[in-house]
């Protein structure tokens, strides 16, 4: 369970995140953290992962306050994917996971990443074939997903990823959300996803997170926190939420909202 | 993509394929680096038989195996200058081959070696200094005190590249300017110190600005191999940190690395390495850069043999080049540092040019 409050966050004296509590989201839920450019979902997650310091607040996962631990005990229990994709070096596909898991001395995945983990890691991506593929041979779909499969060889508790289908076409798309969501179930994560599309969010989470300049805007069930309402005031857009005829909801953008303008 | 998901064909099957084929390239790696190792001892050998006396192969080998027995000039042809300087190129080519692979690796610059980034010349810096101005500490010998002294100059200068990295948020053309203008300051500060120098430091100066084997004897040539035997295992303690460094700086945080002191301690590494491949045979050029270029290709860029890989590979190239700066004048020994030149700067070229059309 991922509890968050009071959390401050700044960039030397910028605050990026002001005040910001999240109701407990359960192991084996999987969230879209949702909002604008720059309205602090990276610089969230980043303070989740540790790579940032909070002024304030607190985090607690599964009980345990995570500023109290240290950083490399941290990464053993939360993995951080950055938008970035891997770097294109002369690394096979297979040794760039491998590392993943040895990289941190503390790392108890170490001794469960063998070849076969990474290889049927890769296979449940649907990767297996590049696996003695060299990184800076690959599209930038395909380091995607390497780097989602990265992140899984860890087996973490808290799973946070930064727009993970930026670079992905459709049918991986929906693969990996897929994927995310039965690993999330599998192994009792939390994982937290950073998505720009809102029909995936809808379709595929267990709930949402709606940030705008860092301050919480909306937070639960898909449904309930993706309206209309809620839509204009975080994207300042003008949206519908229908259902089409297969009884799926799904947002529809009909241009900006008047009080766009006001908004920003 | 070209598979979509749902069409994998039994993964089992190849992740027990694709198990053996890794399997198979790991050991082909450890081939590899036994092949390099045996040709390091070849190439040795012929560096050893070349040289301005004219021994006979016999004479050679008899001096080897029966030095009592041996004439006094031909023992100590053999013994003293011979062998010790024909080890001092493979000693000093391991050592090179492994500061620049860690170099290129933490600056994440395919163009960083201790030679190009100027750590080599401030180490020259510290090293004519402590000559010029005959810097002595009671109980240690003259020796140690041009060694250390080139020490402390290049970990300052690797101190300052850091920085420079971190806080100019340089890329790495522009790191490769800045450590140009670094070897132009430091060989100025290097020529200063020879205006000012007795006849006699003068010609010691001048040994270390073009970078020769030939001062080798077997106490230097001791240091720098057991540099290189306490680096190297360190070193690869960090292997899989560095490897994960590659995948972006970011992502190795992720992963709960602790970069800064990463780095640091590499730099501390290279700097040690650099300072004694200096303090014994003055900057020899290229080979930190090469190296590593060449063992990316052969081993990829896991560091567990991508460090091990570059380290045997500069210490080829540089006895290679030591059996070179004999074959090119009859009769005399040119130094080493020369030919690493002539060989580097085309290679440097092409590192160069690559990358902007890359």
């Amino acid at each position: 369970m991922l509890e968050v409050s009071h959390l401050h966050v700044a960039y030397r004296r910028r605050a990026v995140i002001a005040d910001l509590s999240l109701a407990p989201i359960q192991a084996g839920q999987l969230v879209a953290l949702l909002g604008p450019n720059g309205s602090g979902k990276s610089t969230l997650l980043k303070a989740l992962a540790g790579l940032l310091r909070p002024r304030l607040g607190s985090i607690r996962l599964d009980g345990t306050e995570l500023a109290s631990i240290g950083f490399e005990e941290r990464a053993r229990h939360v993995v951080y994917l950055p938008q970035s994709l891997p770097a294109a070096v002369h690394l096979r596909v297979m040794e760039s996971v491998l590392v993943a898991a040895h990289a941190s001395a503390l790392a108890a995945s170490a001794e469960r990443a063998t070849v076969d983990a990474v290889m049927a890691l890769l296979a449940r991506l649907g990767i297996d074939h590049l696996a003695l593929h060299y990184l800076d041979q690959l599209s930038g779909g395909q380091k995607q997903l390497v780097g989602l499969a990265q992140a899984l060889i860890r087996r973490p508790k808290l799973l946070l990823l930064d727009e993970p289908l930026s670079a992905l076409d459709m049918n991986y798309q929906f693969h990996v959300m897929d994927l995310l969501r039965q690993e999330t179930v599998a192994h009792g994560l939390v994982t937290l996803v950073v998505l720009h599309d809102l029909n995936m969010a809808l379709r595929h989470s267990d709930g949402c997170v709606l940030i705008r300049n860092g301050k919480l805007l909306r937070q639960g069930p898909p449904a309930t926190a993706i309206t209309t309402a809620a839509l204009a005031s975080c994207y300042g857009v003008e949206a519908r939420i229908e259902c089409c005829s297969r009884g799926i909801p799904q947002v529809l953008v009909d241009g900006l909202s008047s009080a766009a303008a006001g908004l920003n | 993509m070209t598979t979509p998901p749902a069409s994998t064909p039994s993964p089992a099957d190849g992740a027990n394929r694709a198990g053996a084929v890794y399997a198979r390239l790991l050991h082909w790696r450890w081939v590899l680096m036994a092949a390099l190792a045996i040709a390091i001892v070849a190439s040795t050998l012929i560096d050893f038989t070349l040289g301005p006396s004219a021994l006979t192969w016999p004479e050679l080998l008899r001096t080897l195996l029966h030095p009592a027995a041996a004439e006094p000039t031909t023992r100590v042809i053999v013994w003293d200058f011979r062998l010790p300087y024909a080890t001092m190129a493979v000693a000093i080519g391991l050592g090179l081959g492994l500061a620049g692979a860690e170099m290129q690796t933490i600056l994440n610059n395919p163009l960083a070696s201790p030679f190009t980034l100027g750590i080599s010349s401030a180490a020259a810096v510290g090293a004519s200094l402590a000559i010029v101005l005959g810097l002595a500490l009671p109980g240690i010998p003259a020796g140690w005190m041009v060694a250390g002294n080139a020490f402390v100059f290049a970990i300052l200068s690797a101190l300052l590249l850091e920085a420079v990295a971190r806080w100019g948020a340089m890329d790495s053309s522009g790191m490769v300017l800045f450590g140009i203008a670094l070897v132009f300051s430091f060989n100025a500060l290097v020529s200063l110190m020879q205006f000012i120098a007795s006849a006699e430091d003068l010609q010691n100066l001048v040994f270390w600005t073009m970078g020769s084997l030939s001062r080798a004897n077997w106490t230097t040539v001791g240091i720098m191999l057991a540099g290189f035997a306490l680096m190297l295992p360190l070193a690869l303690r960090d292997a899989w940190k560095l490897t994960a460094l590659r995948l972006g700086e970011d992502r190795a945080a992720s992963f709960g690395i602790n970069i800064q002191r990463l780095r640091l301690t590499a730099l501390l590494r290279i700097s040690l390495l650099a300072a004694l491949a200096v303090a014994f045979a003055g900057t020899i050029s290229f080979i930190g850069l090469i190296a590593p270029h060449i063992a990316r290709r052969l081993f990829g860029e896991d560091h567990r043999y991508y460090l091990p890989g570059s380290a045997v590979v500069g210490a080829l190239i540089l006895s290679l080049a030591s059996i070179a700066s004999k074959n090119l004048a009859s009769g005399s020994i040119i130094p080493v540092g020369i030919v690493t030149s002539l060989v580097g700067v085309p290679f440097f070229l092409f590192v160069l040019l690559r990358r902007k059309v890359a």
